[in-house]
């Protein structure tokens, strides 16, 4: 009964969640202990998971499509693996790094909702489901934005939250709208019943409505205002998430699962997203190479690599999906990698400004360690892993024959490449300033997650070709074969 | 047909007021407006003329029941998507405190300290 | 101790609004509290059901606060305890969802249903609810508190 461990992976973060919010009234600090044991279980239990053959699981005994259904697909997995490590590691780091903050078990019961969301999200089976995990997920990260309110936290997270809302409004539009044309919500239903979208006008509408919401929670422009504000505001734990995780889960992985299983991937739109990629690749970059702000300079980068992983998706082929959801799985890891270095600056020298930074090799080395490996690997230079993606994504390009979108992608590695030598320029090397003669390394739990990231990053540019075949291949199957996810839910044909 | 063009109309309104006015309470009342109107939306699609509610009572025949009471699970859907509506406006009430008593203000155009 | 504090808030003549309000407001919150509970108990069979029969025992509390004062309300459920049912009703609800999975699916209905139409039907439906409405009555009321409570402190602040 491997199948079991499907609810939990939703279940056991929100019961942990609760368990942190009632004892956390008469014991403060139960967040720290129990917060990384429930990351832990759900960590090994998307390890079980990814040994499981692809399956369904009913909630409460009734069949889909009148009840409720996960479904565990390639896709499904890689995500799981993803969200559960990023979100394992960040929590690890939290453990020191909320320890200043008062209210620490309201931070651990948040962010666990927001893990046990994005798992929902995953693995939801139906599109109603899919909106309540991401609204999950969603308030969670809303409230752990302003989580340190102060001025301009809050600032950041009212943008956010109200960009958020009107997302998630527009999702449940083209939810009713899907709803109107279908009679049913169930995803695999919703594919038998919808034949080709491009002949059904509200189809085509509801399409558009969704790639409206699920865009701008991925942060594509131009639906991006939201999110350099949103994710350097946020202590770094939670930008890490952020930036790491929860525009993957809620908006590409959305995104992903709407287009190609719901609808058939028509062509028209799978162009869209390919330009909504494009553009956001180019604007992300040069919106970045002005930043002196480290985290902020972070929260553009993203936008940037998210419109890799868009233009990888976009193109269609079997080539580009599987160099897109490797994009995805590197950007989370080096720029929660990078997200969590800026943190341990920030917590050492007091500022993210990169002008009163100089010189921290010496001082802060395990720091400075994790901050080149994730450097290194967003510019794409081998042998770190975004060098690989990046190559694949520019080749599948050029295979099918989206030569301007080539050599976009191309001009903007090297920008990326210009921006990271900036960083390391005005962070690591030069003179020590005088203020910073005392500073010491950040404790062992924040070291650990940083190393450990940095060692990943590392790992799977070496292996990227085992990591291929073992992962992003079946995702992509799962991705391309809607019959098989139709039949596999509603058990028609075998 | 009238319906729905009064709900986008609703609709419209909503996005109106969250777009052009500035003081944030304002704001938060056109983000209700929105939801609300898309919650009118999924009720009216699962709505039948003249159909009845949909809760059978003792003697009734399901089959004949089925053919007359509107659709259900809409409004299952709406009461789940008002209850994330009233989490949303909870958080934006405490978000509008917070920012009132650090900015000292209600009018968003004031409240801009992040640049770039 | 805890009565003849309430007693003696109750009698304050310059807590709360006036006495035409207060004596309306002490008949009918219990009434209010009656209705909210029988619309959770009865949600399976009728229209309602936790969260509806949640936010009428909300509205109870809400309209004592509002009727005699904030200070009584906080003696008869301190926002503490609001806190604390909050999240007992949401870790009932957590808890059948995996007493189920011990029958096989989580949240399986692993009750007797009952006869259809009587009060004791529907296996572990009606818990749900009752969970449901602990949740959201302790929940809306929790907030109400909470943005009261600071808003005060925000205004008294500026003075």
């Amino acid at each position: 009964m491997g199948n079991i461990a499907m609810p939990l992976t939703v279940a056991i973060p929100m019961l942990f969640a609760v368990l942190i919010l009632v004892t956390g009234k008469f014991w403060r600090g139960v967040g720290s202990y129990l917060g990384p044991l429930a990351a832990f279980i759900i960590l090994y239990l998307s390890f079980v998971l990814l040994g499981v053959k692809d399956t369904t699981y009913i909630m409460g005994g009734w069949i889909p499509p009148i009840g409720i259904v996960m479904v565990l697909d390639g896709l499904s997995k890689l995500m799981l693996i993803i969200i559960n490590g990023i979100a394992f590691f960040s929590i690890i780091y939290a453990i020191s790094y909320m320890s200043k903050y008062t209210a620490q078990f309201k931070f651990y019961a948040l962010f666990l909702l927001m893990v046990a969301g994005m798992n929902g999200v995953v693995l939801s089976g139906d599109l109603f489901n899919l909106f309540v995990f991401l609204e999950i997920a969603s308030l969670a990260s809303y409230a752990l934005v302003g989580f340190g309110v102060e001025s301009e936290e809050l600032e950041a997270g009212f943008k956010y939250l109200i960009l958020g809302s009107v997302a998630s409004i527009v999702i449940l539009f083209a939810i009713a709208v899907v709803y109107n044309i279908t009679g049913t919500v169930n995803m695999a239903d919703v594919a038998n019943t919808i034949g080709n979208p491009m002949l059904n006008k509200a189809v085509i509408f509801a399409l558009g409505l969704f790639i409206f919401g699920f865009s701008l929670k991925a942060g594509l422009v131009p639906f991006h205002a939201w999110l350099p504000d949103a994710h350097p505001s946020a202590p770094a734990p939670v930008s890490a998430m952020l930036s790491g995780v929860l525009i993957k889960a809620l908006g590409i992985y959305a995104l992903i699962r709407v287009t190609f299983s719901v609808m058939g991937a028509p062509t028209e739109i799978l162009s869209i997203i390919m330009w909504l990629g494009v553009v956001s690749t180019l604007v992300g970059v040069l919106l970045a190479l002005g930043q002196y702000d480290l985290k902020r300079l972070l929260a553009y980068h993203s936008i940037s690599q998210m419109g890799y992983v868009a233009l990888g998706i976009g193109l269609g082929t079997p080539e580009g999906i599987a160099a897109g959801l490797f994009h995805m799985f590197n950007h989370a890891t080096f720029k929660s990698l990078l997200f969590l270095d800026a943190g341990s600056f920030e917590q050492s020298t007091g500022t993210r400004d990169l002008r009163q930074m100089g010189g921290l090799m010496k001082k802060l080395p395990i720091t400075s360690i994790g901050t080149l490996a994730g450097s290194v690997s967003i510019s794409g230079l081998p042998p770190f892993n975004g060098f690989w993606s990046k190559i694949l994504i520019i080749a599948a390009a050029l295979a099918s024959k989206q030569y301007l979108a080539a050599a976009i992608a191309t001009f903007v590695a090297f920008g990326t490449l210009a921006s990271f030598v900036k960083v390391m320029r005005f962070s690591l090397i030069g003179p020590l300033p005088k203020i910073y003669q005392n500073l010491k390394e950040s404790p062992f739990s924040m070291t650990f997650s940083l190393l450990a990231l940095s060692i990943i990053c590392l790992i799977s540019g070496l292996f990227y070709i085992f990591l291929m075949d073992s992962l992003f291949y079946p995702a992509t199957n799962a991705i391309l074969k809607q019959s098989a996810y139709i039949s596999m839910v509603l058990g028609i044909g075998g | 047909m009238l319906l729905y063009i009064l709900n986008m109309l609703v609709f419209g309104l909503g996005l109106y007021c969250l777009i052009a006015k500035r003081h944030i309470i304002k704001k938060i009342i056109g983000m209700v407006i929105i939801e609300y109107s898309v919650n009118l939306f999924l009720i009216l699609v699962g709505y039948r003329i003249n159909g009845i509610a949909p809760i059978l009572s003792p003697g009734e025949n399901p089959i004949v029941f089925s053919q007359v009471a509107v659709d259900p699970l809409p409004q299952a859907l709406v009461l789940t998507s008002i209850v994330i509506g009233l989490g949303t406006l909870a958080l934006m009430a405490a978000y509008s405190i917070k920012l009132y008593e650090k900015y000292r203000t209600f009018d968003m155009s004031e409240i801009n300290r992040l640049k770039g | 101790m805890k009565k003849e504090k309430i007693k003696e808030l109750i009698e304050d003549p310059n807590l709360g609004m006036t006495l035409i309000v207060k004596t309306v407001a002490r008949i009918t919150i219990a009434l209010i509290l009656l209705y909210g509970f029988y619309i959770i108990i009865y949600g399976h069979l009728t229209p309602g059901g936790g969260f509806a029969g949640g936010v009428i025992l909300a509205i109870a509390y809400t309209l004592m606060m509002l009727a005699f004062s904030r200070r009584i309300a906080l003696v008869k459920l301190s926002d503490f305890w609001a806190s604390i049912w909050d999240n007992i009703g949401m870790l009932a609800f957590i808890v059948i969802g995996f007493v189920g999975l011990g029958f096989g699916y989580f949240l399986f209905n692993f009750l007797s249903k009952g006869k259809p139409f009587s009060l004791i039907s529907a296996g572990i439906i009606p818990l749900l609810n009752l969970s449901i409405g602990i949740k959201i009555g302790a929940a809306l009321y929790a907030i109400f508190i909470g943005l009261s409570i600071y808003g005060r402190l925000v205004l008294e602040e500026e003075e």
